[in-house]
């Protein structure tokens, strides 16, 4: 929920009301408010929260975070489409923490009680 | 997962971690604030890589955790109004209320979106005239700038048809709140990035002299993990207590002076009812009285919302220190942390979540004698 992905600003635009970029997350481009981040220019690394260019970051650090959140399957899910959102869930149970924090901290789950006690 | 190995086999972790078990001469407990940074150490398996005795304890972090029933159940009751058009991020689709969530919302009819940015909901409400957009403005520090950003533009655009729903909570009051409380278990904090990136670090000071605990602004790479759980031990070896940043890539002592200025702008502190943890005081941000008409709790009078945590679910007593969790008739057979009841169980530092995480059951001896000690 809180994480900032590293994009490389490709294009800057201002449509009057915001200074707006073309950010490219590794292949995925997103429209990107810049108004936070007035030194950034074309060709500049900065990282991006739900839109928003946050802080600018060297290339080398946002290619490396970039590859990290690739593989920790971040990047599906914040850069998802609408449709890939609803299809998701669909298929999700409910949960009051969709980051799966929670769940993961839980790596001692014991899910039947009944095993649990017989193992006390 | 090959990542995973070649992190741990790392030269640079296999030092850090090396260095930490050098430093350590005695048990600490830890707490990353951040449900990010709780979900890289998990994934990670960095807590499995500390010497033994060293805790990490998982903060409040998860904004959608800490957001009261009360108000997801308002926000479904304004998603399935006509006439409205309401967005969120696909995180909050399957989060339940008392009788639904938003994806099962949208399945009876209602108009919901997801959307990438608050700025897709102002776009949406400048296209949609006839139609009343709302957006669902849930999360910490990290998340404020864009909804400031949002009611800011529509404000500036005239658009009388787009308003916030907004839940905004902060770190600073949180960690107040729990270095206060007499349960209180932490010795240090590792400080969320990303909120850092925007507010920067000058909050916190005043909190590292007032508590004597150190505070490292810490990043969410598992490399990042390490150097701040690092430096936390470091300090605590020595007796010192100050703030720290070790994710200077990201995060300066200032902060983004632009957002916060806009932030200024266009919100005021209040105070927050945490899930599972109860009211904070000034613990979130509203909209301030020049944004007051772009709030939908305002704009949408919502009333004989029906909220109830399960009736199985005895929260309030385990809050209230009137019964130990173990002791909820529904702990751990209807009430797990994968389907759970009520806010205690929610958090994974709610205290149902932790016995339940810790595997502390009841036995009959304790049950008999009435001792439990919270989870070690």
């Amino acid at each position: 929920m809180c994480l900032a992905i590293p994009g490389k600003v490709e294009q800057i635009t201002n449509d009057g009301d915001a200074r707006m970029g073309r950010v490219n997350f590794g292949g995925v481009v997103k429209n990107v408010c810049l108004d936070y981040v007035p030194d950034v220019v074309v060709g500049d690394y900065t990282i991006v929260h739900v839109g928003f260019a946050l802080s600018k970051i060297d290339e080398q650090s946002a290619l490396e975070t970039l590859e990290l959140f690739r593989t920790m399957g971040a990047l599906d899910e914040e850069l998802a489409t609408e449709e890939e959102a609803f299809a998701r869930a669909a298929n999700a149970p409910q949960s009051p923490c969709p980051d799966g924090s929670c769940e993961l901290t839980g790596r001692n789950l014991r899910t039947d009680p009944a095993k649990t006690e017989s193992n006390q | 997962m090959k990542y995973l190995t070649e992190f741990r086999n790392g030269e640079i972790a296999q030092r850090m971690a090396r260095e930490i078990r050098q430093v350590v001469t005695r048990p600490w407990r830890i707490m990353e604030i951040c449900g990010g940074q709780t979900h890289s150490i998990i994934r990670n398996g960095i807590d499995q890589m500390l010497p033994p005795g060293i805790e990490m304890i998982h903060g409040p972090g998860c904004p959608v955790c800490v957001t009261p029933l009360a108000l997801i159940d308002k926000a479904l009751a304004i998603a399935a109004q006509p006439g409205v058009i309401f967005c969120s991020f696909g995180d909050m689709l399957r989060v339940p209320g008392t009788d639904a969530d938003l994806f099962q919302i949208k399945g009876l009819g209602g108009d919901v979106r997801v959307v990438y940015s608050p700025l897709d909901a102002v776009e949406l409400a400048a296209k949609n005239p006839g139609k009343q957009v709302v957006f669902f403005g849930v999360g910490f520090e990290t998340t404020a700038p864009a909804n400031a950003m949002s009611v800011h533009l529509a404000k500036r655009r005239g658009l009388k048809n787009f308003s916030l729903l907004v839940s905004h909570v902060l770190v600073p009051p949180a960690i107040e709140a729990i270095m206060s409380s007499p349960e209180n278990r932490v010795q240090a904090f590792l400080a969320a990035g990303h909120v850092c990136s925007v507010m920067g670090y000058w909050e916190y000071p005043p909190l590292a002299d007032k508590f004597e605990i150190p505070i490292v602004v810490t990043g969410f790479e598992p490399l990042d993990l390490l150097d701040g759980i690092r430096r936390a031990i470091i300090q605590l070896e020595k007796g010192e207590h100050h703030v720290e940043n070790a994710y200077e890539r990201i995060v300066t002592y200032a902060g983004n002076l632009e957002a916060q200025k806009l932030l200024a702008e266009v919100f005021e502190p209040t105070d927050r009812t945490w899930r599972g943890i109860g009211v904070i005081p000034r613990s979130g941000w509203r909209l301030n009285d020049n944004y007051r008409e772009f709030d939908a709790e305002e704009r949408f009078q919502i009333s004989g919302i029906h909220t109830e945590e399960s009736p199985l679910c005895k929260a309030g007593d385990v809050l209230r220190g009137a019964i130990k969790p173990a002791e909820c008739p529904a702990f751990g057979k209807e009430c797990t942390p994968r389907h759970p009841l009520g806010a205690t169980m929610v958090s994974s530092e709610g205290a149902c979540a932790a016995y339940f995480n810790y595997g502390r059951f009841l036995s009959a001896e304790e049950l008999a004698g009435g001792g439990v000690a919270y989870a070690q």
